[in-house]
């Protein structure tokens, strides 16, 4: 019983990133309409700022501004990238958005890996967040908890902002009807690509995060995108709310067949994938369109 | 089906003997290709690096002067068994290509030994791990450079249980190599008096492994064995520290390290892993002295790692065996016989041999990695702990099950 414990909350820390992944990705698709191939490189990136902030021969910045600067400067870079080609795609068919940040990820990736490798950096876990806890059925690393919280805090907030609040109201209006939104002076296509920087920003978020555990490596979105994409089917394209639970779900649910049929790890979500497509194809909190 | 199989062998022998009419011993045209993981998580120990190595080794060779043409190409396998098998076939269809070197990823490597040895070819592999490749599995056309699961299990698994680490828990990557590095240690571990008490077998290339290592944890055994390779490795021992596994009293194994995953993790977390390697770049004024110029020509510097540095001996060797047969390299078997009956020799392995099974036998050395203080450098990661002959770290003949050995 001890163990299931364990397993359940180490589930909730893995479940912490596809929740922060495929909320962004929720976010992106809910307001622009963009299935975004691009967020594991994004993620990636992410992480390597925050490597290049703190081993570059000019200025050492740890972990704690890395967590704010990090997503501001990929921010950037995908707002520029949202302005440069992804904004040509609106109206298009969703595959074009699809093939364009795919390609836009291997690249991304291909560059890295030109000067990196793939093994990939270290990047140490900051002083204050080090160390762990017994909690009596498991040894909990301080740092672990800390991602748990930290990224629910945040998903909460982007769910608020968005589901609450009159910039959130503006965003869901401007989707469902850009030229009437736009008629009430309302700038919408400065606030597609704030809402895609927003995305973006949270990709990077979770790549910050994602540093001190795994490697920095720059296939390390590769790897985790196309889990992150099944937790978003499974909880409904663009559903805010559905993809954030399903995302701590999902952890969970791998995280028991670690337990119980390891070999199967890899695949169950998309296990679950299949079925829940098979009776519910809009996905679990997905409006039928 | 027996006219025909007579007809087929009729065939080909004619046509061998037209092939030997018409490659005399003018013909000194050889083409290697280099098949690894060029982008996945065994890239940086094998990969661009071994594609460079071999090159090396053609520059090398000096044969380019003395009048050879000496092509090299390169495939992506992917990691996986059909994409390998294909590009291999590719190669000796179309491409004509007569050696194939590196392979890392035993599953690959297993597939591709069937084709080179259905083709004739060569097969010189030094990134695969699976001591099956000179066993149950081996081939007139295959040697197997730099290490492989028995040596792994008999040099740092051996040297555990003797120092106390009597119950094991594996983490074993699910393939291939993992299932042979698992069988190969246990066999020493009981032979030696200790237990396995568990083990759990995770999916090739997983991010986190904190739900293994708490069942690890939870297994109580003083040895938690890794019986995975790369990335695996780093994440698995990174996360360890982190869930205090070391401090709890129980002991890492690192059946295999490379030297760009002790870069990955950081000494800061690896300080004071065993391990064994067959190669390390600062072992000697010869191998700093290739390595400086290895270094040179990666993107990012890298000193060459132990499967890079068996790909350049091994491809050494083979034009060796080449120079001295005069010409006509695209016999396999003919090609391979001559360089196990020629002893090895090289800056970076020393002398050694290769057995009939096609196992190359050198030393082996037991490596502790630096504290962070003793580091001197980017790459300065090693301690020597201890050498292993080669008779002593590989499957001595009377052991091994060899087909080609029953003769």
């Amino acid at each position: 019983m001890q163990a299931l414990y364990a397993q359940l909350l180490v589930g909730l820390i893995n479940g912490s990133f596809y929740a922060l992944l495929s909320l962004g990705l929720a976010v992106i698709f809910g307001m622009l309409n963009i299935i975004n191939f691009a967020h594991g490189a994004l993620y990636m990136m992410g992480a390597f700022v925050a490597y290049f902030l703190l081993n570059n021969d000019y200025l050492s910045i740890g972990y704690w501004p890395a967590l704010i600067v990090a997503p501001i400067v990929v921010g950037i870079f995908g707002m520029i990238l949202e302005r440069t080609m992804l904004q040509w795609l609106t109206g298009l068919d969703h595959l074009y958005g699809l093939l364009l940040t795919f390609g836009i990820a291997l690249i991304v990736q291909g560059v890295f890996q030109n000067y990196f490798g793939s093994s990939g950096m270290p990047y140490a876990i900051p002083d204050q967040l080090k160390g762990g806890m017994n909690l009596g059925f498991m040894f909990l690393p301080i740092y672990r908890g800390w991602v748990v919280i930290f990224s629910l805090v945040v998903c909460i907030a982007t769910w608020f902002l968005i589901e609450k609040t009159r910039l959130g109201a503006y965003l869901r209006a401007a989707t469902e009807n850009p030229t009437l939104v736009r008629a009430f002076g309302v700038n919408v296509p400065r606030m597609i690509t704030l809402t895609y920087g927003l995305g973006v920003g949270l990709a990077a978020l979770a790549g910050v995060l994602s540093a001190p555990i795994n490697q920095v490596r720059p296939l390390m979105g590769a790897d985790l995108i196309i889990v992150v994409f099944a937790v978003v089917v499974i909880g409904g394209m663009g559903s805010i709310m559905g993809s954030i639970i399903t995302g701590f779900a999902l952890g969970v649910i791998e995280g028991l067949t670690k337990y119980f049929y390891p070999e199967a790890s890899n695949t169950v979500v998309f296990v679950l994938m299949v079925l829940v497509l098979l009776v519910k194809p809009t996905g679990l909190t997905g409006k039928a369109a | 089906m027996k006219t025909r199989s007579i007809a087929s062998l009729l065939l080909t022998t004619a046509l061998s003997f037209v092939m030997t009419g018409v490659a005399s011993a003018q013909d000194k045209t050889v083409k290697i290709g280099a098949l690894s993981d060029q982008s996945g998580l065994y890239a940086d120990l094998g990969g661009p690096g071994s594609t460079l190595a071999a090159q090396m080794a053609i520059e090398d060779s000096g044969l380019v002067a003395k009048g050879w043409k000496i092509g090299i190409i390169s495939g992506d396998h992917q990691n996986k068994p059909d994409i390998g098998t294909a590009i291999a076939r590719q190669w000796f269809d179309v491409d004509k290509v007569d050696i194939i070197v590196d392979v890392p990823n035993s599953g690959v490597a297993l597939a591709v030994n069937n084709v080179v040895k259905e083709k004739n070819g060569v097969y010189i592999n030094s990134g695969a791990a699976t001591s099956d490749l000179t066993n149950a599995q081996c081939s007139p056309n295959t040697v197997h450079w730099t290490y492989d699961t028995y040596m792994l299990a008999h040099t740092t698994g051996q040297a555990l249980v003797k120092a106390g680490g009597d119950t094991w828990f594996f983490l074993t990557a699910d393939y291939a190599f993992g299932a042979a590095l698992e069988r190969d240690t246990t066999a020493v571990i009981t032979a030696n008096g200790g237990k396995v008490v568990g083990g759990v077998k995770h999916p090739l290339n997983t991010p986190d492994f904190s739900s293994f290592l708490l069942q690890a944890q939870a297994s109580k055994a003083k040895i938690i064995g890794l019986a995975n390779a790369g990335g695996d490795t780093t994440n698995t021992i990174k996360q360890a520290a982190e869930f205090g596994i070391v401090k709890g009293g129980q002991k890492l194994a690192a059946l295999l390290l490379f030297l760009t995953d002790v870069k990955a993790i950081g000494l800061e977390t690896a300080q004071g892993l065993n391990f064994t390697e067959t190669f390390y770049w600062d072992m000697n004024d010869q191998t700093r002295a290739f390595s400086k110029r290895f270094a040179a020509k990666m993107k990012n510097s890298a000193p060459p790692t132990m499967v890079q540095a068996g790909v350049y001996a091994g491809v050494r060797h083979y034009l060796k065996a080449l120079e001295a047969l005069g010409g006509n390299p695209h016999d396999g078997v003919k090609v391979v016989e001559k360089m196990k009956s020629m002893p090895t020799e090289d800056d970076l392995f020393g002398k050694g041999e290769i057995q009939p099974n096609g196992r190359t036998i050198h030393n082996a050395y037991l490596f502790e990695v630096k504290k962070p203080s003793e580091s001197k450098g980017p790459w300065d990661f090693y301690k020597l702990v201890g050498t292993v002959p080669g008779d002593q770290a590989f499957t001595p003949l009377s052991e091994s099950k060899c087909a080609l050995l029953k003769k």
